[in-house]
């Protein structure tokens, strides 16, 4: 299951989306957010999908990697699933349970919540699957610059989210080893109730706060070694530039966004 | 050949902890490393070798005494970069020196602090990965290689520094032997080809045995200091610190023992054998 | 010598069926008598720890057998669970994963998981600590308070206070020092001999299986290809420098001595090489 998390990773490629500018991402990526929200029907959700589905060959990520990082997440989207389902009102009434009933509402909202939340994941997954961490962070950095005049601490906070990223596989690595290293001993985690099995946690969560705190003290060493003073004075080796895949992706955006509009203001 | 790093009369102490005592290290040490050597340092955990090493790069400074390097001393606060840009360190633990998610921009992370313009970096950083041999992983993610390529990855953005010399402290001790064997050939190549000043900090015989000079500490002093076959030769100062000579010296040792004559200094197998198949036929 | 471990067609694949797939172990064979103490080498990625991990219950073979005392491990749970505690597995730099707030405390995780009485545990954690040379007063410290070597003490006794049949240590010595070293490999000496354990050892160090092991597994590309005492398996020295493995010193200056036309026997160890080479010049010398 440790494995399942592909969160934060990063598929190295050279597709249009991979070589699209990271600031342009980020933007997009809310945009699109945007745009699912303001989807309303069947065929504005089903251009979504269309340009999501596109996006997703455009980028050469196999789709089974971004099913496989949805695993985590089936709770939540049967959780939603169930709570649309039983209450919402209006359209025909399909079967009650007493005080619950499932409408014909209650199905299509349901359906159309866990589509949402769906295409919002991959796009987010999209994201994070086609930029890597350090770029991300860049992107993040140079779009949050402004803040830097009321004294946000914008290259740290960008600093430290690139060296989360980077340091979450190798946490997982560890969190495995030394899952087997008490497993050898007897530690059971599955067995018991809610309280036991919490309990039975305590001997992972101790050695792996203790190992992070020590290759943070290390890493840190290593940093100022490497003459790291903070964001005063540094340069980058990969400049951001804005070429013209990004000028047509905002283009592409900008019509998705028109499009969706104007559907959704027909009720479609 | 200049002096590049140069304690003098060194002195250091741990301080202690929750009124436990102070832990001295050093006393009096006085030790030079020439420009463009290739120099050892071996001992037994706690002889004070790692604490040595972090005074060249002034991770830490002395509590008495001078530590110089390239001229400045180190515990001139206010040129503590100019220290670090000269004298650069790899460490023990491979992934906890790797700060970015993809080999290229880990590189070119010292030389990004360094502020080099962007074209520049580029250039150091392609050139320091096929120093080390890793170009063609260097858009690859870093926690997928092995520990020696980790390795091997630091000591690259190291030298996209361009520093005058490389500390490395028992870089090898958590890799296994192919490993071991990459790491110490990329830094001897790095010696040889590019004048780089290296000091290894180890307490593997076989590796101190490919450098040029080794200085053997004890408790925070000297106890030996010299090429690999003038150190490997006192076999019973080694012996007594908890230390072994290669096992061919150890070999020719103990048949010593037995009243015979046998040189010390064989440090290869090739040369055990050559100078046991001379004394058989003598 | 009574078999105490019998491994029947082993086989483990990882990931089967995605793109990962990988056969880490292909067929393996072997069995384990009491009292022995076997050295497993091989390149890294030859399925050493894959190995380990079938041994003692942690990973589930995808064919093949594991039997313990004659039982298949994995015909029930409750045998599952007892083989973690009838088979010892010490993991490489297991100072990482001590936790407790004292030595003695953690030292007792798993004769506590074991379900005994707190006077067996006591005689346990006391008698583990005994074999590793920690101290009572260490017992009171926090783990944390200790060296590294010392760490590592601790996490051995750990595993030994289960009272394994048979004890498997994945590279005991790593990271460690000369000093450091023959401090672990003496105690785990010590607790083969007193209790009669098998041992079971994964390492680099050829010249420390030479010396301590009865018989070696040689691993490669996830297949067993030999399963000898060391004296046979060093007389294939130029295979297993092929196999990426390296042989003790000692074996290659004879080898250099045999090619040079001395009548020399196969050696592995520094002493056996002396004893060879007096009795050579000796012999001539009386000729």
């Amino acid at each position: 299951m440790l494995k399942d998390i592909t969160l934060g990773q990063f598929f190295p490629g050279h597709s249009a989306l991979h070589r699209m500018d990271p600031r342009t991402k980020l933007i997009l990526t809310v945009v699109y957010i945007v745009a699912l929200f303001v989807a309303q029907n069947w065929i504005s959700y089903l251009v979504m999908l269309v340009f999501l589905l596109t996006c997703i060959r455009i980028s050469s990520i196999p789709p089974k990697s971004i099913v496989r990082g949805m695993k985590p997440l089936v709770f939540i989207l049967v959780f939603t699933g169930i709570l649309n389902l039983f209450y919402t009102d209006g359209g025909e009434e399909l079967v009650r349970f007493g005080s619950l009933a499932i409408t014909t509402q209650g199905v299509k909202r349901a359906l159309f919540m866990i589509w949402r939340i769906l295409m919002l994941i991959s796009g987010t997954f999209l994201l994070t699957y086609t930029t890597s961490p350090i770029s991300l962070t860049d992107g993040l950095e140079s779009l949050l610059n402004p803040l830097k005049r009321l004294h946000v601490p914008v290259h740290e906070l960008a600093m430290m989210m690139s060296i989360a990223l980077r340091f979450i596989p190798t946490l997982i690595e560890e969190t495995d080893k030394i899952m087997n290293a008490q497993k050898a001993r007897g530690a059971d985690f599955e067995t018991g109730s809610i309280l036991q099995r919490a309990k039975a946690l305590v001997p992972i969560l101790v050695p792996l706060f203790i190992s992070a705190f020590r290759r943070a003290d290390e890493l840190a060493t290593a940093m100022e070694c490497r003459c790291y003073q903070g964001g005063e004075g540094r340069t980058k080796m990969k400049l951001l530039r804005f070429t013209r895949i990004d000028l047509v992706a905002f283009g592409v955006c900008s019509c998705l966004v028109a499009a969706v509009s104007v559907l959704a203001a027909f009720g479609l | 050949m200049e002096n590049l790093i140069s304690a003098e009369h060194l002195a250091f102490r741990y301080p202690g902890v929750d009124g436990t005592p102070d832990v001295p290290v050093f006393e009096n040490l006085n030790l030079s490393i020439q420009e463009g050597s290739f120099v050892a340092i071996l001992g037994t955990n706690g002889c004070g070798k790692s604490t040595l090493a972090k005074h060249f790069n002034a991770i830490l400074l002395p509590t008495g005494g001078k530590m110089y390097v390239c001229g400045i001393d180190t515990s001139q606060i206010e040129r503590l970069m100019a220290v670090r840009r000269n004298v650069g360190m790899v460490f023990q633990n491979p992934d906890n020196q790797i700060v970015a998610n993809v080999v290229e921009e880990d590189v070119a992370f010292g030389p990004e602090n360094l502020g080099i313009a962007s074209p520049e970096i580029r250039r150091r950083v392609d050139m320091a990965l096929k120093q080390v041999g890793m170009y063609e992983y260097r858009e690859h993610a870093p926690h997928l290689l092995s520990g020696g390529q980790k390795q091997r990855i630091a000591i690259a953005g190291v030298i996209a520094m361009e520093p005058k010399c490389i500390v490395l402290d028992e870089p090898t001790a958590m890799l296994d032997p192919q490993g071991r064997k990459d790491v110490i050939d990329t830094v001897k190549k790095l010696n040889k080809d590019k004048g780089i000043t290296v000091v290894l900090i180890t307490h593997h015989m076989d590796e101190a045995a490919q450098a040029d000079r080794v200085v053997v500490l004890n408790k925070g002093t000297v106890a030996a200091d010299g090429t690999p076959r003038e150190v490997f030769s006192q076999v019973k100062l080694l012996h007594g610190i908890g230390l072994a000579a290669p096992q061919g010296v150890e070999l020719c040792w103990a048949l010593n023992q037995q009243g015979y004559q046998l040189p010390l200094t064989t440090l290869e197998p090739e040369e055990c054998a050559q100078a046991l198949y001379d004394w058989i036929k003598a | 010598m009574e078999p105490i471990l019998q491994v029947k067609n082993l086989s483990y694949v990882y990931s089967a069926g995605t793109p990962f797939e990988h056969k880490a172990l292909d067929a393996v064979n072997f069995t384990l008598h009491r009292g022995e103490f076997i050295g497993v080498i091989g390149h890294t990625g030859s399925g050493k720890s894959t190995l380990m991990q079938q041994l003692n219950g942690l990973l589930k073979p995808t064919s093949g057998q594991v039997l313990l005392n004659g039982v298949d491990i994995w015909s029930d749970k409750q045998t599952t669970r007892q083989a973690r505690f009838q088979v010892g597995l010490v993991f490489q730099y297991p100072e990482y994963q001590l936790f407790e707030e004292t030595v003695y405390k953690d030292i007792a995780f798993g004769p506590k998981n074991m379900g005994l009485d707190e006077r067996e545990v006591d005689r346990r954690v006391r008698e583990a600590a005994g074999f590793v040379g920690i101290t009572d007063r260490q017992l009171q410290a926090s783990p944390f308070d200790l060296s590294g070597g010392q760490k590592r003490r601790v996490a051995i006794a750990g595993v030994i206070a289960m009272e394994p049949e048979l004890l498997i240590l994945d590279e005991p010595t790593a990271g460690l020092d000369p000093v450091g070293r023959a401090e672990i490999l003496g105690n785990i000496e010590s607790y083969r001999k007193a209790k009669n354990a098998t041992v079971m050892m994964v390492s680099h160090s050829m010249e420390d299986v030479a010396r301590m092991t009865d018989r070696l597994l040689v691993l490669y590309g996830s297949r067993l290809i030999m399963d000898a005492p060391p004296a046979e398996v060093f007389a294939h020295a130029g295979e297993l420098v092929n196999m990426g493995l390296d042989i003790p010193k000692v074996t290659q200056i004879f080898l250099d001595l045999k090619e040079m036309g001395l009548d020399v026997e196969n050696v592995y160890t520094l002493e056996q090489a002396v004893r060879q080479l007096l009795r050579l010049k000796e012999g001539k010398g009386r000729a």
